[in-house]
C-alpha cells in the first residue's frame, strides 16, 4: 500500500466536508474492496475518511410500507434481519451466495454497491486497461475474457459488475439515498450503476463529493415466489460466471407482476423491460420462461473465451423463474438446483 | 489520469497513530502507521503469531479473528479503524491448559494436516457458532466456505466443528 493519511468522521455531515476538502481522499467503510485494490495499488487515495462509526445503521420500515436500510448495515446482519428475512427474501438469498461469512460480516450495504469489478487486468497494474487508465487500451479484449460482459458491452471495456446483492436490489426496484455538497437526493437502482461506453472509469453516477446514505426498498417484496441462483467455478466463495434473481407475483395462474435480473453478464445489474413485459399475463411455465430468456438475451454478444455464458444465462433464466413460480427457491447451502 | 491513480504522487510519512485493542483479554495501546492491518499489528508488533497470513488479500480466512465477537479477516482490517474493539485470536481460546471446545474437537477428529489454515479454521468457527445459524452439515460447510484449506481436511474439519455444536460425535 502507497503512505496515506487517516481521519475519522463523526457525522455525515463532517464526512462530506472532509471529501470536499480533499479531493484525492477516499472513504472506507468495510474496507473489503478497497484495502485489496489498495494492497495492488490500484487504487491510492493519499487519505481514508473512515466512515464506519457513521450512525447509518438502521434497517427500518418506511412510512410508504417499504424498508430503509443504512448504508453502514453489514451484509450479514441484513441478510438475517428478520424484515428482510421475512419480507425480502430474494435480497436475504443474493447477500448469502455472495462472498464468506467473515467478509459478510465486514462488508457494508453502500460499499456492496461500489464494489468494482474482478477483471484480473483492472487489478494487474502492469498491463492496459481504460477503466483503471482510461485511454490505455483494455486487455480483456484480446485477452482472457471467459468471466466478461456479454450484454452492454462496449469497445472500451467488456467488464462485469461482481455484486450479487445489487442484483437482487434491481430486480426489487430500490433507490439509492446519497447526500453531497448539493445536498440529499435519490437515485432509482437502474440508473445508479452505468454501461461502460467511452468512459469505463465510471461505474456509476455517484458524484465524487457524494456519500450514500442508505438503499430504500418498495413495499413489495415477492415473498411467495423468488429465487435467486448463482452458477459459479466453485460451489461458495466465487464469483457469479451467471446468477439471476427472479421474481413473480403469481395472480390466479396468471404472472402479474414480473421481475428479472441477471448478475455476471454485463458491467451492471441487467434488467430487459421487453422480457419482464413478456412474462405479464402468461401461465407460467418453460413456454413463457423460454420467451422471456430469449428476449432478454437476443442482443448478447460474446468474445473469444465466453460463448458458454448465453446458453448457460438462458438455462438459468428459466430455471430460476421456475423455482420463483412453484415457491421453491434455491437454498445457498443445498448445492443440488431443483 | 483515472480518479484512482491520479493520486499516485508521493506523500510525506504520516506521523503514527495512537490504538488502544483489547487483545485476548488484555488491554494493549500502541503506536502505528494507518496502513498497518490487524493481521500485521498482530504477528509483527505483538509476536502473536498463532494467526496467519496466507493470500493477504480476503481470499483464504487464514487471518480470521474475532472482532467484538464476530469472524473478521485481519488481512482487510486497518488496526486503526478497530480502536477500543475487543479481539481474540487463537491465542485466546484456551482457558490456561484446558483447550477450547473446538481445539480439542480439531484433535480429536484429525482435523488438519500442515496446521496451517487451522487458527483461521477454529476462530471462523467459533464465530459460526455463536452466530448460530448452521445447523446441517450442509449449512457447517456454506458458512465454512470461507476458510480454504490447501491439505484438504474438509470432511474432518466439518466433523470436529459438529462435535463442538453438540451435534455429532
Ligand atoms: C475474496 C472476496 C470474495 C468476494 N466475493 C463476493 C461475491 O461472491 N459476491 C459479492 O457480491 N461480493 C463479493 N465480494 C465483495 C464484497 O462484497 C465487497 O468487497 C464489499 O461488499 C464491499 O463493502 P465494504 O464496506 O467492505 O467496502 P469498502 O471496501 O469499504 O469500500 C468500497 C468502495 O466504496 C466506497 N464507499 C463505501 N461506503 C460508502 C458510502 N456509504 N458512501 C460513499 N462511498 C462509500 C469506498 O470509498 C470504496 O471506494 C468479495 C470480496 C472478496 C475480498
Ligand atoms: S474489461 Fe474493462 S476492466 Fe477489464 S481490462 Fe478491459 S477496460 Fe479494464
Ligand atoms: S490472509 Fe486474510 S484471507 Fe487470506
Ligand atoms: S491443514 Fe494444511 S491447509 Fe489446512
Amino acid at each position: 500500500m502507497n503512505n496515506f493519511d487517516y481521519v475519522r468522521a463523526c457525522d455525515v455531515a463532517e464526512a462530506v466536508k472532509m471529501k470536499a476538502a480533499t479531493p484525492h481522499a477516499k472513504f472506507i467503510a468495510g474496507g473489503t474492496n478497497l484495502i485489496d485494490l489498495m494492497k495492488y495499488h490500484v487504487e491510492q487515495p493519499r487519505r481514508l475518511i473512515d466512515i464506519s462509526r457513521l450512525p447509518l445503521t438502521a434497517v427500518e420500515e418506511t412510512s410508504a410500507g417499504g424498508v430503509r436500510i443504512g448504508a453502514l448495515v453489514p451484509n450479514s446482519t441484513l441478510a438475517y434481519h428478520s424484515l428482510i428475512e421475512s419480507r425480502y427474501p430474494l435480497l436475504a438469498s443474493a447477500i448469502l451466495a455472495g462472498a464468506s461469512a467473515q467478509l459478510r460480516n465486514m462488508a457494508s450495504t453502500g460499499g456492496n454497491l461500489l464494489q468494482r469489478t474482478r477483471c484480473a487486468y483492472f487489478y494487474d497494474v502492469a498491463t492496459p486497461c481504460n477503466k483503471r487508465t482510461p485511454g490505455a487500451g483494455c486487455s480483456a479484449t484480446g485477452g482472457l475474457n471467459r468471466n466478461h460482459a456479454i450484454l452492454g458491452a462496449s469497445a472500451d471495456c467488456i467488464a462485469t459488475h461482481p455484486s450479487d446483492m445489487c442484483v437482487a436490489l434491481a430486480a426489487l426496484n430500490a433507490t439509492v439515498q446519497v447526500t453531497g455538497a448539493q445536498g440529499e437526493r435519490a437515485i432509482p437502482f437502474a440508473d445508479f450503476h452505468r454501461l461502460p461506453g467511452d468512459r469505463p472509469d465510471l461505474d456509476n453516477t455517484l458524484r465524487a463529493d457524494e456519500i450514500i446514505l442508505a438503499v430504500v426498498l418498495p413495499p413489495q417484496g415477492f415473498a411467495a415466489n423468488h429465487s435467486y441462483l448463482k452458477l459459479r467455478d466453485r460451489l461458495s466463495y466465487a464469483f457469479a460466471l451467471v446468477s439471476v434473481a427472479a421474481a413473480l407475483e403469481l395472480d390466479g395462474g396468471r404472472i402479474g407482476e414480473a421481475r428479472l435480473a441477471l448478475g455476471g453478464v454485463a458491467h451492471k445489474p441487467w434488467r430487459n423491460e421487453a422480457a419482464e413485459n413478456a412474462l405479464r399475463g402468461q401461465a407460467p411455465g418453460h413456454e413463457a420462461f423460454g420467451r422471456a430468456a430469449d428476449i432478454l438475451l437476443k442482443d448478447a454478444k460474446h468474445v473469444a473465451h465466453n460463448a458458454f455464458k448465453v446458453p448457460l444465462a438462458r438455462r438459468a433464466i428459466i430455471r430460476t423463474l421456475t423455482q420463483a413460480a412453484s415457491g421453491t427457491p434455491q437454498i445457498q447451502s443445498i448445492k443440488t438446483i431443483r | 489520469m483515472s480518479p484512482s491513480r491520479e493520486s499516485a504522487a508521493p506523500l510525506t510519512k504520516p506521523a503514527p497513530l495512537s490504538v488502544t485493542l483489547r487483545i485476548n483479554g488484555e488491554s494493549r495501546t500502541l503506536s502505528v502507521a494507518p496502513w498497518t492491518t490487524l493481521l500485521d499489528l498482530l504477528r509483527n508488533h505483538l509476536d502473536l503469531t498463532g494467526t496467519k497470513k496466507g493470500c493477504d488479500h480476503g481470499q483464504c480466512g487464514a487471518c480470521t479473528v474475532l472482532i467484538d465477537g464476530r469472524r473478521a479477516l485481519s488481512c482487510l482490517t486497518l488496526a486503526v479503524m478497530k480502536d477500543g474493539a475487543e479481539i481474540t485470536t487463537i491465542e485466546g481460546l484456551a482457558k490456561g491448559d484446558e483447550l477450547h471446545p473446538l481445539q480439542q474437537a480439531f484433535i480429536d477428529h484429525d482435523a488438519f494436516q500442515c496446521g496451517y489454515c487451522t487458527p483461521g479454521q477454529i476462530c471462523s468457527a467459533a464465530g459460526l457458532i455463536a452466530e448460530g445459524k448452521a445447523k446441517t452439515r450442509e449449512e457447517i460447510r456454506e458458512l465454512m466456505s470461507g476458510n480454504i484449506c490447501r491439505c484438504g481436511a474438509y470432511p474432518n474439519i466439518v466433523g470436529a466443528i459438529e462435535q463442538a455444536m453438540g451435534g455429532g460425535r
